[in-house]
């Protein structure tokens, strides 16, 4: 029998995404691919693990994936220059109020070449309540090459990729997805 | 049991991903490939860069309506035959999207950039080049690209 290692099933997992991430050429493909991540989260035996990283927040504390296990976690890729990520961010804020107590994070990764420079005072403003990182070419890479912003993967408590988000979705998708991987 | 080559699998991956970026962001934005511009002796000459952008997408003009958008910027390199004294876009749509509350100031479809020139002191006469670069950043009503640069290469022939 042919079995992926851990890591293989991780790039494979890449490979997945990539594809999936080939598709917003135009807004209309870029719907017709937000329908199909519309759908319910994938099933527990369809599910790729998330690429492990350590990437430090605001204050140089190193965050580590690995460390969210056992959490439902929304890895949010973003950048202050992004309009259709500023308007999930209050939506981010309200999931960490509500859902953090029954196992929920966001994580957000910015993808600004300024970095902190231009991140810290943007989620100063916005009262951020969840870890913010600063992302890096690795860790894009092992994401797919994120291309489009706000691309957003929602993580099952065992640290798998359980649905992708290109684009902005609704606030009530977002959700329906964390509901059902908290249940 | 086997083991399917971790290596292979990442290869494969990253070669996907590059041609899948490359395919995905670099022609949301084209530029016509410009004519030789001739200069007179003694002439102050203008070129027109033509652009376009792909259906469904829009890009920040030069003066965008929100601080936090990035401009549409075209800068030319200051060595070369000519110097670049102005450079004037076209005039932005106001267009509004879902995620912003007020119409954004945009580029999108074709259009045309005019840049005026000033003869260098004593240039080197006969063929070259002047080269700059278009910077931009573009987004549909549901997602942004990434800033992108476009190295620009005007052929001149100065007379």
């Amino acid at each position: 029998m042919l079995l992926p290692s851990p890591r293989a099933a991780a790039a494979a997992a890449v490979l997945m995404l990539s594809l999936a991430g080939c598709a917003p050429k135009s807004a209309s493909t870029a719907s017709a691919q937000e329908s199909e991540s519309q759908a319910n989260v994938k099933e527990t035996g369809k599910r790729n693990p998330a690429p492990p990283f350590e990437l430090k927040d605001a204050s140089g504390k190193l965050v580590r994936l690995e460390d969210y296990k056992g959490k439902v976690v929304l890895l949010n890729f973003w950048a202050t220059w992004c309009g259709p990520c500023k308007i999930e961010i209050p939506w981010f804020v309200d999931f960490q109020k509500t859902y953090k107590d029954r196992g929920f994070t966001v994580i957000g990764v910015a993808l600004d070449d300024e970095g902190w420079e231009v991140v810290r005072p943007y989620i100063e403003g916005r009262q951020v309540n969840y870890p913010i990182v600063v992302g890096s070419e690795e860790v894009d890479q092992k994401y797919g090459g994120i291309e489009a912003l706000p691309t957003s993967f929602i993580l099952d408590r065992e640290g798998r990729i359980a649905t992708t988000h290109v684009g902005l979705v609704s606030k009530q998708q977002y959700e329906d997805d964390i509901k059902q991987l908290l249940e | 049991m086997k083991t399917i080559s971790n290596s292979f699998l990442s290869s494969a991956a990253l070669l996907l991903l590059a041609g899948c970026a490359q395919a995905q962001s670099s022609t949301v934005l084209t530029v016509q490939d410009p004519a030789k511009l001739v200069v007179k002796r003694g002439e102050n000459p203008s070129f027109t860069l033509r652009a376009s952008i792909r259906a469904g997408y829009h890009a920040n003009s030069n003066t965008p309506s929100e601080e936090y958008l990035i401009p549409m910027k075209l800068t030319w390199d200051a060595a070369g035959p000519l110097r670049a004294q102005d450079v004037d876009y076209p005039k932005p749509k106001k267009e509004k999207f879902p995620f912003a509350e007020a119409p954004l100031s945009v580029f999108d479809g074709d259009f045309e950039i005019v840049t005026r020139f000033q003869r260098a002191a004593n240039p080197q006469l006969g063929p070259g080049f002047v080269t700059g670069k278009l910077r931009y950043q573009a987004c549909n009503d549901k997602m942004c690209l990434p800033p992108k640069t476009v190295d620009i290469r005007l052929p001149v022939l100065m007379q």
